[in-house]
């Protein structure tokens, strides 16, 4: 950009990312350089969480003659905004929706990670924006979008955000200040100044596309290696790059034979698909997903084994981030209930367990508590690591004969609608997604799936039954209380009432 | 401790005559102070001035230099009585508090002040709390200006108006014998600037000669028949000294323009804005140099009848541009011009809406209307679509429903959150109960994912607002009502008007009060309840102390707040206990915000010291983690969030626990309580370990080391 005329800057920031901090840099970087500044923003004092917007003026020192004082507003105004820059992607959709970004002026520079809104965080289901959409949005309301995901840059680089969002005003060249002057700015600072200057560099590097930015990790399409690959082979591509790593994992989780089971009941599903899907083997593909996470069930034999892994502390140190000579413990917080407990013993002995009174209460009694067990200490590590090597007893547990019942069942199920009613297996496969968790959380999936699946047949005319069945899924996950879904299935046999 | 700390910024105060301040607004208006001569000063924090009584906190040494008192006063009203000091003795005082709230809780003071007149000049700085970021109901203090006759002073948003309105508000106030109030908006409290500065100067009078030299004169107190008086005074001594004090100084301020035919009258506070919606329509440059007139007003009450005439005369229409409502000056305005008999066109509402901030888009499209109207030549544009409107339409087509408001909520850590998060389960067992809120941080369990609380009525009132509840024998409630306030509304005034009233109205009802040390939600000042020592002021006092004092027999303080269980069990027994008399409950832990802002660098130092140091934080398995998010919803820490699943197999997303975690504990106590997935961890990072902790880790790993390579893992 040419010297000697005003630029106007917007900064869009959440809490706790420096906005203020880039602000005061920016103000001080004109100011040494010829420039009559003025910020003015809305701080979030009680508002922690949402963005703050910093605006900025500059105004040349040449373009003023003497006795005359520019007049500079407090807000951006549309269509006025030479640069925007957003700290996260939905703030960076927020300011093209206040209008400051526009098309014939304002270079947008943003960072492409996402801090999830509440809104997002809060529902049982998967309620997170399209981040392409808002990408696509930037990219077409911009002048120029300027885009990299600046919280990445800053943790990798033992910064804070601000210093990456201040390399990437630089790298841009959207003001009239080279590097240098930048760099001198955040030197006058003078705190953090090596950790601030290490993210300004890869920013202003990526920004000059030094770096292409990094795409969305992707995971490796798998081919049907490892064991069974002849059966595999057979298998169409949608449903072997599921069976390609459901295989392996119910392997590690029971045995050989164990995906074997696996895999007989999918080429069984594989069988009905051919007969009556479109050639997409869409049934194939939900179920061995389904089917997969259905089998490799999380009990406590399950969660001690993972918990106990060399991989699983490892993952622990470089997600807390232990440096060198540092020391990690780690802590479970763990609650197993009678519930948990009898469905690891043997079937019998397991509903003896949950039936006879006194051995109810005893065992009650000594679980009313969560426990905090120290997997880092001998007698934390071998207490679960006892208890994951119960697998071998697994096949004989409660929780193992009330598991492949439900899943024989759910499979039946499926092959039995999917001879008439192609779309309502389908959503039938899907219903198994509310079969998750522990404790409480499973109980009531669980139960919600049981009540989704016994009033199928309710639904009249039987042709809306797909559509009603992902209509009753969405009210299962609408709360946690399983009101909606309650009110969901009385309003169905309301309907049916109505007409007979 | 306050959340800001202005220690380097206050030395500028220091300036002197010709040099040049360059910072924030907030002080550039202690600095006016100073150069005025003020001899006292108090106030209450609230956005946007809680800067203001940071500033001046941290400016004490510099006060007392100058023998400036400043006190953090009790509420508004305390800060609003402080200012009885002006009535009889020569001395220059000066308030400030957020408005309209504020205001609201100050007018008692403000109308008998005004009503007995002022010997020394006295202001009030009111920050105007409208428009975006405010977080309370949209109403002007213009009308309080007018009930009380207080002058109102808007300055233009430019530091050296603002400092000049200060140094003539308190001239004007002594002129005139009446209260001065300067009204700044959010965004001029933070503006960055400049201005050139004059000396400080010592107050002439100062409350040692006053104290020392005791006067009276009843003519000033508000009694019949000196209140009768006071109206007389005020309606034809008072505001006709007004009126010439602000004309001989020309205070409002008149730019002329090319086109005569038509103008613009505009509040100070909005004059920047303005002049950038003008510029946007080509009819002004970057200088504030218009092709229409205009008129600005840093009074807006009383109003100048001769100026608006002046300015109105030959004119065919006027635009005023006026935020908020009711429409105070245009009707003003309209009277004095039917009263001159002129022709003269008022708009004003009709053309800019009558609700909501005007932001320069706002005042764009009503300058934009206007003009039109009358010179339509001068805006050849109008109507023309903007340059990529098509790609803009597309772009928020796009993204439509991809933004997600952020409503605030609890910060990381928060010990509020646990008292919500125990609340929720008790419920489960015992029912919803309705919850009255009061005003502070622990309002924001109104929002998700807590969803708590039923109404605010006001600060200190959360008790008092559930007082329809308190019957007794056969209008006893069967379910106990809940009341909520924080520590800063409870010294405010919660604890006559809630908690006192409860006592003597006999309530059955459950009082907590939020303990968190600090005035939190305005920055983190300091509160009587404050635990460490304060050297100026009085901290520690209790407040089971305080309400054991004004007669509660059931009072519990609960600390910390994060113990999870003990929470539940103390608020099950207050509801539930056959105690007579109101239940409270004191919710104690220091904010996080707070006590992070005063450990962290204590750690990072010790740590840099070489000596032994541990940080916990938490953190969730993804193997185990089924994406429920039960967790979530009962807690909604910002560093408890979602990310991708790693598991091809999982569409949902896994929970996810982000560095910025400090190992608060709730997530682990939710965990037991609520018994949810065994997926949450507790990682303890020991930084210098000393050589029992090295071998210790080194022999344990090796042992688990060789068990776990016994049972190999597939890759």
């Amino acid at each position: 950009m040419s010297a000697g005329k005003v630029i106007r800057i917007a900064i869009l920031a959440m809490g706790g990312e420096g906005g203020g901090v880039l602000a005061d840099w920016i103000v001080d970087l004109a100011e040494h350089n010829g420039y009559v500044a003025q910020l003015t923003s809305v701080p979030g004092v009680a508002q922690r969480t949402g963005a703050t917007i910093y605006y900025l003026e500059l105004f040349p020192e040449s373009a003023i003659e003497s006795g005359q004082a520019p007049v500079l507003a407090l807000m951006p105004v549309p269509g006025d905004v030479d640069l925007v820059v957003a700290s996260e992607l939905m703030e960076a959709g927020r300011a093209i929706q206040r209008g400051i970004v526009t098309p014939d002026r304002t270079t947008l520079i943003a960072s492409t990670g996402r801090v999830f809104a509440m809104s997002e965080k809060v529902p049982t289901s998967d309620a997170r924006v399209d981040a392409d959409a808002l990408l696509q949005g930037c990219e077409l309301a911009a002048k120029r979008f300027v885009g990299m995901d600046m919280a990445r840059i800053a943790s990798s680089s033992g910064s804070v955000i601000s210093a990456a969002m201040f390399g990437a005003v630089a790298g841009a060249d959207v003001l009239p200040f080279g590097r240098a002057l930048f760099e001198a700015t955040i030197e006058r600072g003078g705190i953090g100044v090596a950790a601030s200057k290490r993210a300004f560099s890869a920013a202003f590097a990526e920004a000059t596309g030094d770096r292409a930015p990094p795409g969305p990790p992707s995971h490796p399409a798998r081919s049907g290696g490892g064991p069974f690959a002849e059966i595999q082979a057979q298998l169409p591509g949608p449903v072997l790059e599921i069976v390609a790593v459901a295989v392996p994992r119910l392997v590690d989780y029971q045995d050989a034979g164990y995906a074997r089971l696996y895999l007989d009941r999918i080429l069984q599903t594989v069988g009905i698909d051919q007969r009556h899907g479109d050639g997409m083997f869409r049934l194939t593909a939900e179920t061995a997903r389904h089917l997969a996470l259905g089998m490799a069930y999380e009990d406590a034999v399950r969660v001690a084994d993972l918990k106990t892994r060399a991989a699983r502390f490892a993952r622990v140190a470089s997600e807390v981030g232990v440096r060198d000579g540092q020391i990690l413990q780690i802590a479970e917080f763990m609650h197993p209930r009678l519930q948990e407990i009898a469905e690891c013993l043997p079937g019998t002995l397991g509903r003896f367990l949950l039936r006879n009174p006194l051995a109810r209460r005893l065992v009650e009694a000594l679980t009313t508590k969560g426990r905090i067990v120290r997997t880092t200490s001998l007698p934390g590590f071998l207490l679960l690591y006892a208890l994951a090597g119960l697998k071998r007893f697994r096949r004989s547990s409660l929780r193992y004969a009330e598991t492949q019942a439900s899943l024989e069942a759910w499979l039946e199920r499926l092959a039995g609608a999917a001879r008439t009613d192609y779309a309502l297996a389908l959503e039938i496969a899907e219903c198994r997604n509310l079969v998750k968790g522990y404790g409480d959380t499973h109980a009531r999936g669980l139960a919600s799936y049981d009540a989704i699946l016994s009033s199928i047949e309710r639904i009249r005319p039987a042709g809306t039954r797909a559509t009603a069945v992902a209509a009753l899924r969405q009210a299962a996950l609408a709360d946690d209380s399983g009101a909606s879904l309650s009110a969901a299935i009385r309003k169905l046999s309301g309907t049916e009432t109505v007409a007979t | 401790m306050a959340e800001r700390s202005f220690a380097a910024e206050v030395q500028t105060l220091r300036l002197g005559d010709g040099d040049e301040f360059r910072g924030e607004g907030i002080l550039a208006i202690t600095k006016a102070l100073l150069q005025s001569g003020v001899a006292y000063v108090g106030g209450y924090q609230g956005a946007p001035i809680s800067h203001l009584m940071d500033v001046l906190a941290d400016a004490r040494p510099i006060l007392e230099e100058l023998g400036v008192h400043f006190e953090s006063s009790a509420s508004e009203a305390t800060a609003a009585a402080m200012l009885a000091a002006s009535v009889h003795y020569p001395m220059r005082g000066a308030v400030t508090f957020k408005s309209t709230v504020g205001t609201n809780v100050a007018s008692d003071a403000l109308a008998n002040l005004a009503s007995s007149g002022v010997e020394g000049g006295t202001l009030i700085i009111v920050g105007e709390d409208y428009g975006e970021g405010s977080s309370i109901m949209q109403e002007r203090s213009h009308a309080f200006a007018m009930k009380s006759q207080i002058w109102l002073l808007d300055p233009r948003p430019n530091l050296s108006k603002i400092v000049e309105c200060v140094e003539k508000g308190f001239e004007l106030s002594e002129a005139s014998n009446t209260p001065v109030m300067i009204e700044v908006r959010i965004r001029t409290c933070h503006l960055h600037g400049s201005f050139a500065t004059k000396a400080n100067r010592r107050p002439a009078y100062d409350m040692k000669m006053a104290a020392n030299e005791p006067r009276r004169d009843s003519r000033r107190i508000v009694l019949p028949p000196a209140s009768y008086q006071h109206e007389k005074e005020k309606i034809e001594k008072r505001w006709p000294a007004a009126v010439k004090f602000v004309q001989e100084h020309s205070l409002n301020e008149m730019f002329g323009g090319d086109v005569g035919e038509i103008g613009v009258i505009v509040q100070g506070g909005l004059y920047n804005t303005a002049m950038r919606a003008l510029e946007t329509l080509g009819l002004a440059d970057a200088f504030g140099k218009a092709r229409v007139p205009v008129y600005v007003l840093n009074v807006t009450y009383p109003l100048i009848d001769d100026e608006v005439v002046r300015f109105a005369a030959g004119k065919k229409a006027v635009l005023i541009v006026e935020e908020g409502q009711p429409e105070f000056i245009e009707q003003a305005i309209g009277t004095i011009l039917r009263r001159a008999d002129m022709q003269t066109r008022i708009h004003g509402k009709d053309m800019l809406p009558m609700a909501g901030e005007y932001t320069g888009s706002v005042m764009r499209d009503g300058f934009t209307k206007f003009v039109c109207a009358y010179c339509p030549e001068l805006v050849p544009d109008a109507g023309k679509p903007a340059a990529g409107d098509n790609r803009l339409k597309t772009a928020l087509a796009r993204i439509d429903g991809q933004v997600h408001g952020r409503p605030p909520s609890f910060c990381t850590g928060c010990p509020e959150r646990p008292l919500f998060t125990a609340m929720k389960l008790v419920e489960r067992d015992l029912g919803q109960h309705h919850v009255s809120s009061d005003i502070g941080c622990h309002l924001f369990a109104i929002l998700p994912p807590f969803n708590i609380g039923s109404a605010t009525m006001g600060y200190g009132l959360g008790g008092a607002a559930a007082s329809a509840w308190n019957g007794q024998g056969a209008l006893k409630p069967d379910r106990r009502v809940v009341s909520v306030m924080g520590d800063g509304g409870f010294w405010h005034n919660g604890l006559t008007s809630s908690i006192g009233n409860a006592v003597f109205n006999r309530s059955d009802n459950v009082f907590i009060v939020v303990d968190n040390g600090y005035s939190a939600a305005t920055g983190g000042q300091d509160i009587p309840s404050s635990q460490h020592s304060n050297d100026i002021r009085s901290t520690g006092n209790a407040i089971e102390k305080a309400v054991r004092g004004i007669g509660v027999g059931w009072a519990r303080t609960v600390n910390p707040t994060y113990d999870l269980k003990r929470m539940m069990a103390t608020l099950r027994e207050a509801l539930t206990t056959r105690e007579a008399g109101p239940k409270v409950i004191v919710a104690q832990s220091e904010c996080m915000l707070n006590r992070q802002r005063r450990e962290k660098p204590l750690r990072e130092q010790a740590i840099r010291a070489g000596k032994r140091m541990v940080r916990e934080r938490f953190g969730v398995d993804a193997d185990t983690c089924t994406g429920d998010r039960s967790c979530i919803r009962l807690s909604g820490c910002p560093s408890l969030t979602i990310a991708p699943h790693p598991d091809p197999l999982r569409k949902d997303p896994v929970t996810k626990v982000i560095d910025s975690c400090v190992g608060c504990g709730l997530c682990g106590e939710v965990a037991h309580a609520a018994v949810l997935c065994p997926s949450f961890y507790r990682a303890s990072i020991v930084s210098n370990p000393t050589y029992w902790d090295r071998f210790k880790a080194q022999a344990t790993a090796a042992i688990i080391g060789w068990l776990q390579r016994r049972r190999p893992v597939p890759a």
